[in-house]
């Protein structure tokens, strides 16, 4: 049963006309979202069809090529050091590997971010860091360990307890199910449920795994690679409720929910022979 | 017709040569132009977070452990071996010389005005410029630098500028470390085991080194310092992905480290002893 929708009609996150390209290679082509305050949107697509470099846009990581990008009405690119530092506190982001600091502790790696912006006595901090990590299910006992001693699933869970300590309005996953069993990948989709329904926090989630984007999203917007598509063609090719996507006239998001290869091998092999001859 | 049809793929192959040619060095041109552009906005990021705000004490004194008590050991030897190989090198040509006892103004000059510092800083590029452009690409590669930019904290700040700090304070002051077990090495090859004599061994000393020689050491050892910290973040920071990545990163942080410890060596060197001569013209040694 997809999540209920929470939603207000005000924008928290615009982008308009977004470009990206890296170097020759265009990654992202006049991209058009809008994200209402309170709504989690999956954004679903094969590897390489830009989901994690719009997500790293959105958060101001990487500079569009062109169009804009508005965060509550405020384009993070036209904003001062200081006042961007004020904007990220609004954001909570799970990277895909949970990008932990190696040389800190599970207990300082969540802290980290009320260290960095909230003036706090050494114990009311750990009181919230040991809230934090037993509302994402972890133990007092993991706050002395090092990340390199944790399973992938405790280290995202740690990713997200550090992403949520500041209680952002706004939470990006990087494809937070990836690389997880089938009971740790639900654990971290109801986390993600339980984190809407607690805090309201509007949510874009980046994953491949259609379970999960049934599961979290009243909203799933499918990318598709640019290099499969024609110059004109538009780069998004669903937007619309999980419901909808089985029900989609489009043969690729059909293709895509139903995790069917089709012709795709073929059309890959026929793509390195005539690769293959041209390097000749 | 057939000379203009079978001349004109040739002209076409030359001309295309040619073009690719001038195509690929203005690519090189054009990328080393976007690399110091990019070095000096580094450099000026990293720079201008000294005067606005300092890292925290739990940031710095990791890089300080690690840059300075960590490199003593290493330090220490290397500035013994370099005394005691100067030694050994100019004991020879002295010697044929009849200039033996003049051997503590030539080893400890050369040692306080040159070989100290350069070396030392050679070592510590290997040590740890190396170190720190493997450990911030790793960070880079992890993403946990742009997790640090989206919890509002500037990697800059955060992670180069207490590099930075660690590296022109530690840099120079193992420096002096160098000079000093440079002094003993040369000393105990020359006395010890050359058996020169050490009343003027360490009058010719005193006599022909003079403390500009040791500062102008120590000044450009700063220099020497800033450069490894910004190539070696800067590598880090700019590190391509994977295992290769990394250890490409590496490299070239001690690449370009070393090249750089050598250009400001004559640049800096030169300036200062010109400066220096004119403003005390007596100052001039002879030997």
């Amino acid at each position: 049963m997809p999540a209920q929708s929470t939603t207000t009609d005000t924008p928290l996150v615009q982008v308009t006309g977004l470009h990206v390209t890296f170097g020759r290679q265009k990654v992202l082509r006049d991209i058009n979202i809008s994200v209402p305050k309170g709504q989690t949107v999956a954004i679903v697509g094969e590897s390489g069809c830009g989901k994690t470099v719009l997500l790293k846009a959105i958060i101001g990581l990487i500079k569009p090529t062109s169009g804009q990008i508005l965060f509550d009405g405020k384009d993070l690119f036209e904003l001062t050091d200081k006042e961007l530092v004020v904007q990220r506190i609004r954001f909570g982001y799970v990277f895909q590997n949970a990008a932990l600091f190696d040389s800190m502790t599970v207990g300082q790696n969540v802290a980290f971010p009320l260290r960095q912006h909230r003036r706090l006595q050494e114990p009311e901090l750990q009181q919230m860091v040991l809230a934090r990590l037993a509302e994402v299910g972890l133990p007092e006992n993991i706050v002395a360990k090092k990340p390199a001693e944790l399973s992938g699933g405790m280290r995202k869970r740690v990713g997200m307890a550090r992403a949520l300590i500041l209680k952002p309005e706004l939470v990006l996953y990087d494809e937070p199910t990836t690389g997880l069993d089938p009971i740790m990948s639900d654990v971290i989709n109801e986390l993600m449920l339980n984190t809407r329904r607690n805090y309201q926090v509007t949510g874009l989630v980046v994953t491949h795994d259609m379970h999960t984007a049934r599961k979290v999203a009243e909203r799933v917007i499918m990318l598709y690679p640019l290099s499969r598509l024609g110059p004109n063609d538009p780069q998004i090719v669903f937007d619309g409720p999980p419901q909808e996507l089985d029900r989609s006239s489009d043969h690729r998001v059909r293709q895509f929910v139903r995790g069917e290869a089709g012709e795709r091998l073929m059309e890959m092999r026929e793509q390195a022979e005539s690769a293959g001859h041209h390097a000749n | 017709m057939s000379t203009a049809s079978a001349s004109q793929p040739a002209n076409h192959g030359i001309l295309s040569g040619l073009a690719d040619s001038i195509a690929d060095w203005g690519g090189v041109i054009l990328n080393s132009l976007v690399v110091t552009g990019d070095v000096a906005m580094f450099t000026w990021r990293t720079v201008s977070w000294l005067f606005w705000r300092l890292p925290r004490k739990e940031t710095l004194l990791p890089n300080f452990y690690q840059v300075g008590v960590l490199s003593l050991p290493v330090i220490a030897l290397t500035g013994t071996f370099i005394g005691m190989v100067l030694a050994v090198q100019a004991y020879f040509t002295f010697k044929d010389l009849g200039l033996e006892t003049r051997l503590g103004a030539v080893i400890n000059m050369s040692l306080v005005r040159e070989l100290g510092p350069v070396l030392a800083a050679t070592m510590l590029a290997g040590r740890v410029g190396a170190a720190m452009a493997a450990e911030l690409g790793t960070m880079r590669v992890t993403e946990q630098i742009d997790a640090l930019d989206s919890m509002g904290a500037d990697p800059i700040h955060y992670l180069v500028v207490p590099r930075l700090l660690a590296c022109i304070f530690l840099i120079p002051t193992l420096t002096i470390m160098a000079d000093f077990m440079g002094v003993v090495g040369g000393y105990f090859y020359s006395i010890v085991i050359l058996d020169i004599d050490m009343h003027h061994y360490w009058t010719n000393s005193e006599k022909f080194v003079d403390s500009f020689d040791f500062f102008s050491g120590i000044i450009k050892s700063f220099f020497f310092g800033g450069a490894i910290a910004i190539v070696s973040c800067y590598r880090g920071f700019h590190c391509t992905p994977g295992a290769e990545g990394v250890g490409r990163a590496a490299t070239t942080a001690f690449v370009w480290s070393f090249v750089l410890i050598l250009a400001i060596d004559l640049f800096l060197g030169n300036a200062m002893y010109s400066t220096y001569y004119r403003l005390f013209p007596d100052a001039t040694k002879h030997f």
